[in-house]
């Protein structure tokens, strides 16, 4: 049901010899896009945005103009279909992107927590998609919670640090060079939560920082708020499953492609579950029932 | 120097580091505003590792209020004109320094070199937490001691500084050594902490199934899992319904405070044991049903072309062990295209003149004006106005020395209004038997009281006993 659009065809093609755009159709395909940029918005809960997406499956001319009017904003069209409404996302330098500097300040100013923002992200996303199977599956509905995807990461942070153990590797990064840091001892080292003065979440904390990305995802209208156990939990929206698998997904795997380093997997989903908590007094002496 | 040499002294060098925040206190104490050098905070410190190892919950952790609060005494020790305000302050102080509270990651950092294999000299950081919060039910924040800080302040300086199983152990010799828990105490709390600890496998296990139910081994593994856990709980139920009998006697029984008070906690933690049993069964009931509905859904629907991209083990699990410059690189362009778009906020300058020249809103100081309250007075429904209550109190106003009989006073009231003797009678029975302590306690001098001895009433409206009203005076003693 995804309709993706053809970017390499040039844009005077949109006004075709057969039938002229009026001024109201280019009205009414910017107010298509207008929509599409108020994610939160349902089609099924405005009548005037189903009839304007209806329009865009049935009307090619009028399709292709809205997607002009998308292209010459600087958006990338995702999807256009009555479950997720005029999908939009924002270009590359785009005035609608978002922004690292603009998301979390202290992130411009020091690398390690501009990772730990990403990789919340990276990690929310991993949460809510496990297996590839969900991120294909258009009727997929995720579920996070912000310390299940702290937990998560923190399992993960762990058996590379035993793994590290066994090999008897000193893990201590050098002191002058703090690039070169392995990734996951960021993360470890950052504390899980705190006491704040207003009984708010630490910002600084790994829970405050998942828990910043999903409040985040939420105003995006990529996740919906559920409940509040387990630090707040969530499910995920049609648009969040087409930016993470056109968009997000591919781009980073471009980029760790460049980074010479290729991950090999049978296909089968990786994601385990945590063998043992980052509870330390769990001494590990029960059998536990996962493959390794 | 031999690398296994080298390691060792990195490995003590590490050790002494933990210890660095302790002495580190009684130097910075100098800074603080106001005298506070009489005060031993090193040691004030070990107390509050001590505390927080002691009072730590197998499943959640120390409460921050409590450990200030028990640390206080030690405190009021060491200067005891001091105000109570400035205890607690240094106990709060203290734990915050242990804590961290100060730097992004809550812990702390030393610096030691060792040689590489290449015989080059390096420079490590070494992080490490003393105290580390974690997060507890419904948003609350609690307290734990780290391996290192166990290890190091509570057990001994060689040892193996980041083991946990060493950790576990050395905490549960300090409890028994301390006389902190009794045998059956301990014996209860461990199975409790095993039963914590199967639930906690079995969440997981079902967490992991509802993602992806070939990443558990339902053939096998779970299936002994459930059983094994099935037999816990019919052991555990057993034994402490039998603990539980055994020291309700001893607690009932026990004539020394402290044994009471001993066994007294003990059942309370039976029953939470109990309890906890209890629910960890019902959850075990859920699991096959659950497998079964998820297998259903992920195994036996219909293939269908993937994405290709497994966010775990394509993204997540290689980044993790990257140098972060690298892993940085991945992440953002993660973070760029996966947070979605923001429209930029525009402001045209008509708006913001207008914005900026309109004078703010004048606020009430005293806020809205409150609505006069609409009152309708309610109809006097009592059945004895106040008239008739003072003439009854009159009448049974007797002297000390001279009690009457009921009907007597009953003639009398009905000579002046009708409808009194109901409220003689009605005070002469609340009389029958007076709150003779709580009297004597407000101070009063006279008890009015009712005794009943026997003869019959003989009255036109009332029935029952002939009662003798009388006053008693009550005499203060003052000692």
């Amino acid at each position: 049901m995804s309709e993706h659009v053809e970017w390499s065809e040039p844009e005077a093609a949109v006004v075709p010899a057969s039938s002229a755009v009026t001024p109201a159709d280019a009205a009414d395909a910017a107010r298509l896009v207008a929509f599409g940029l108020q994610p939160k918005l349902q089609p099924a809960r405005d009548q005037e945005y189903a009839e304007l997406l209806r329009r865009y499956r049935e009307d090619p001319a009028f399709a292709r103009l809205a997607d002009a009017v998308a292209a010459g904003l600087g958006l990338v069209v995702l999807e256009v279909s009555p479950r997720a409404g005029m999908a939009v996302t924002a270009a590359e330098d785009s005035v609608f992107a978002v922004r690292m500097g603009d998301y979390a300040r202290r992130a411009s100013a020091d690398s390690g927590d501009r990772f730990l923002h990403g990789l919340a992200h990276l990690a929310v996303a991993a949460m809510a998609f496990p297996r590839p199977e969900d991120l294909a599956d258009d009727g997929y509905i995720g579920r996070v919670s912000v310390h299940g995807v702290d937990a998560f990461v923190r399992q993960a942070c762990r058996r590379l640090e035993e793994r590290a153990d066994e090999q008897g590797a000193n893990t201590d990064p050098a002191t002058d060079a703090p690039g070169l840091e392995a990734a996951w001892r960021i993360w470890a080292r950052r504390s899980a939560t705190g006491a704040t003065k207003d009984a708010r979440r630490l910002a600084g904390s790994t829970t405050g920082i998942v828990g910043k990305a999903v409040a985040f995802l939420t105003d995006s209208g990529f996740l919906q708020r559920t409940g509040d156990d387990a630090g707040g939990t969530y499910r995920t929206t049609a648009r969040y499953q087409l930016q993470v698998r056109d968009m997000a997904g591919s781009a980073a795997m471009a980029e760790l492609l460049e980074l010479g380093i290729v991950p090999v997997t049978d296909g089968t989903a990786s994601l385990l579950p945590a063998e043992d908590t980052d509870d330390l007094d769990l001494v590990a002496d029960a059998g536990l029932p996962f493959h390794s | 120097m031999g690398p296994a040499a080298d390691e060792g002294l990195a490995r003590r060098l590490r050790a002494l580091a933990c210890t660095a925040p302790l002495h580190d206190l009684d130097v910075r104490k100098a800074n603080l505003a106001g005298e506070y050098s009489v005060y031993g905070m090193a040691e004030v410190a070990l107390a509050a590792i001590d505390l927080v190892t002691l009072n730590m919950d197998f499943d959640t952790g120390a409460d921050h209020d409590q450990i200030v609060a028990r640390l206080i005494p030690r405190i009021a020790a060491q200067a005891p004109r001091r105000p109570v305000a400035e205890h607690e302050r240094v106990a709060r102080w203290v734990l915050e320094n242990l804590i961290n509270v100060g730097s992004v990651d809550r812990g702390f950092r030393a610096v030691y070199g060792t040689f590489a294999p290449d015989g080059s000299y390096v420079r490590r950081d070494y992080d490490f937490k003393l105290l580390e919060e974690v997060p507890g039910y419904g948003g609350s924040v609690y307290l734990r001691t780290t391996d290192e800080a166990v290890n190091v302040l509570v057990g001994a300086l060689d040892t193996d500084v980041t083991s946990a199983q060493i950790a576990a152990e050395v905490k549960l010799e300090v409890l028994i050594s301390r006389g902190r828990l009794a045998d059956a105490q301990l014996a209860a709390e461990q199975a409790r902490y095993r039963t914590v600890q199967y639930s906690e496998t079995l969440r997981r296990a079902l967490d992991a199934t509802r993602r992806n139910v070939r990443a558990v081994d339902w053939l096998q593994a779970v299936p002994d899992m459930i059983a094994e856990a099935l037999d816990h709980v019919a052991d555990r139920y057993r034994h402490e319904n039998a603990i539980l009998t055994n020291i309700r006697k001893a607690r009932d029984e026990s004539e020394d405070p402290e044994h009471k008070r001993r066994a007294a906690e003990l059942v309370d933690i039976v029953k939470d044991c109990i309890r906890r049993h209890t629910q960890l069964q019902s959850r075990l009931l859920e699991a096959g049903p659950l497998f079964r509905a998820e297998q259903d859904r992920q195994a036996f629907a219909t293939p269908m072309t993937t994405s290709g991209i497994d966010l775990y083990g394509h993204l997540v699990a290689p980044v993790l062990p990257l140098p972060v410059e690298q892993a940085l690189r991945v992440t953002d362009a993660f973070f760029a295209r996966g947070t979605g778009l923001r429209t930029p906020v525009s402001v045209r300058v008509g708006d913001l003149v207008d914005i900026l020249l309109t004078p703010p809103l004048e606020r009430e100081h005293l806020g809205a004006e409150m609505p006069e309250p609409d009152l309708i007075a309610t109809p006097d429904d009592s059945r004895f106005s106040e008239e008739q209550l003072a003439a009854a109190m009159e009448l049974l106003d007797l002297p000390a020395d001279a009690p009457r009989r009921l009907s007597g006073l009953l003639d009398d009231a009905r000579r002046q209004d009708p409808e009194l003797p109901y409220l003689v009678a009605l005070l002469a029975v609340h009389a029958a038997s007076p709150p003779v302590g709580t009297a004597h306690r407000q101070g009063e001098e006279k008890l009015l009281f009712s005794v009943d001895d026997g003869v019959e009433l003989d009255d036109s409206e009332f029935g029952g006993a002939d009662l003798i009203v009388g006053t008693a005076t009550l005499r203060l003693e003052h000692r």
